[in-house]
């Protein structure tokens, strides 16, 4: 599926974006990933014995895949709520960069910050990879309604996956079972990878992935965000010192 | 309705463990990144840790795998990772050409093992 040129009338309302937005979920490979990730969260979360709406009410309010397992698996085990508060918000770290750094694509003078926290709230991995491929395509001031109109689609689609998931309850079999696990990280790689748009995003990538396995020997809990800063951090000195070479020979 | 919902108090645990801890980046996000340029040099650092964060969560599926996945042998992991990449480059970048080869490769390998 193609979007409209940028001048073209199909922008003219907020309400198209929006349709387009809705309709883009069809353009992503990420949407049947989705729908596969959604699909185990629904089985999990009858087998640890939540209710259907329980669920709903996690993808619907939560909305971020790994949040929501960690919820599901803590308290479905028995922990304490502290203790599910304390590794989803550090699993929660990441979006606040991926928030920070999407929300300048879509902001114009007229935007005020509570047009935006629609968009904050679906703000999660594949939205974030989405905007960087779909926002060029998009004129600036129709991009939140766009947005609004992606975002809502992936949510209602991850919500029917639940629903389904739910009631399948987790007949796969093993086979399948891990297939369905290993296209979180195939698809969120290659689509990462894919949206590299600087020299600094590869070598984060490469290093993020690197650096992993080393921080996760500390065991600390916090493995994610050690090896992610770093990894990050290196990535921008390069991006500073490449940029400080360009300068000095021009 | 009540076997849709369920219990409350379950509904009530679930705001205070999962929905507030996880919000709570978002509206930072939304508040402190109010006057932040797109192109600046804050947001070129932020957007990389953020990229190696999700590298990261890549990673530790494949490493350290969860349920099923466990059950599959690390090398055919690595293997169907390194598979699906190269196809990825050769197919000029497309996600799903490298998310098919690596899925055929992991579930031949585990069916062919047994």
């Amino acid at each position: 599926m193609a979007l409209p040129p940028l001048d073209s009338p199909q922008w003219q309302t907020s309400f198209r974006a929006f349709l387009w937005g809705a309709r883009s979920i069809g353009a992503t490979v990420l949407t049947l990933v989705l729908f596969a990730t959604y699909l185990g969260i629904g089985a999990l979360a009858h087998d640890s014995g939540f209710s259907l709406g329980w669920t709903l009410a996690s993808t619907a309010f939560v909305w971020a895949g790994p949040a929501q397992i960690i919820v599901i698996t803590t308290l479905g085990s028995g922990a304490t709520v502290l203790q599910s508060a304390i590794a989803v918000t550090v699993s929660a770290i990441r979006l606040f960069p991926m928030v920070v750094s999407v929300l300048p694509l879509m902001r114009t003078e007229q935007t005020k910050r509570r047009h935006l926290i629609l968009v904050a709230h679906l703000t999660a991995v594949t939205l974030w990879v989405e905007c960087y491929r779909f926002l060029p395509q998009v004129p600036r001031n129709r991009r939140i309604a766009f947005i609004h109109g992606l975002g809502l689609g992936l949510v209602s689609v991850c919500l029917i996956a639940n629903t389904i998931g739910y009631m399948l309850a987790a007949n796969l079999t093993p086979l399948l079972a891990a297939g369905m696990l290993m296209l979180t990280p195939l698809a969120f790689l290659f689509s990462t990878a894919r949206n590299c748009r600087e020299f600094a995003d590869v070598i984060a990538l490469v290093l993020g992935l690197l650096l992993f396995p080393l921080a996760a020997l500390l065991n600390s809990g916090v493995d994610i965000l050690v090896s992610g800063v770093v990894a990050g951090t290196i990535a921008y000195g390069v991006h500073r010192a490449r940029a400080g070479t360009v300068r000095a020979r021009a | 309705m009540s076997t849709f919902i369920g219990d409350w108090h379950a509904l009530a645990i679930l705001f205070v463990a999962g929905v507030i801890p996880n919000q709570i980046w978002r509206m930072l996000g939304l508040w402190f990144g109010g006057g932040i340029d797109e192109n600046s040099e804050l947001l070129v650092w932020v957007r990389a840790v953020a990229t190696a964060i999700l590298a990261g969560i890549i990673a530790q599926i494949v490493v350290q795998p969860p349920g099923a996945l466990a059950g599959v042998p690390d090398w055919l992991r690595y293997g169907a990772v390194a598979a699906g990449f190269v196809a990825f480059m050769l197919a000029r970048k497309s996600i799903f050409a490298g998310v098919i080869v690596g899925e055929v490769v992991m579930i031949a390998g585990k069916y062919w093992l047994g």
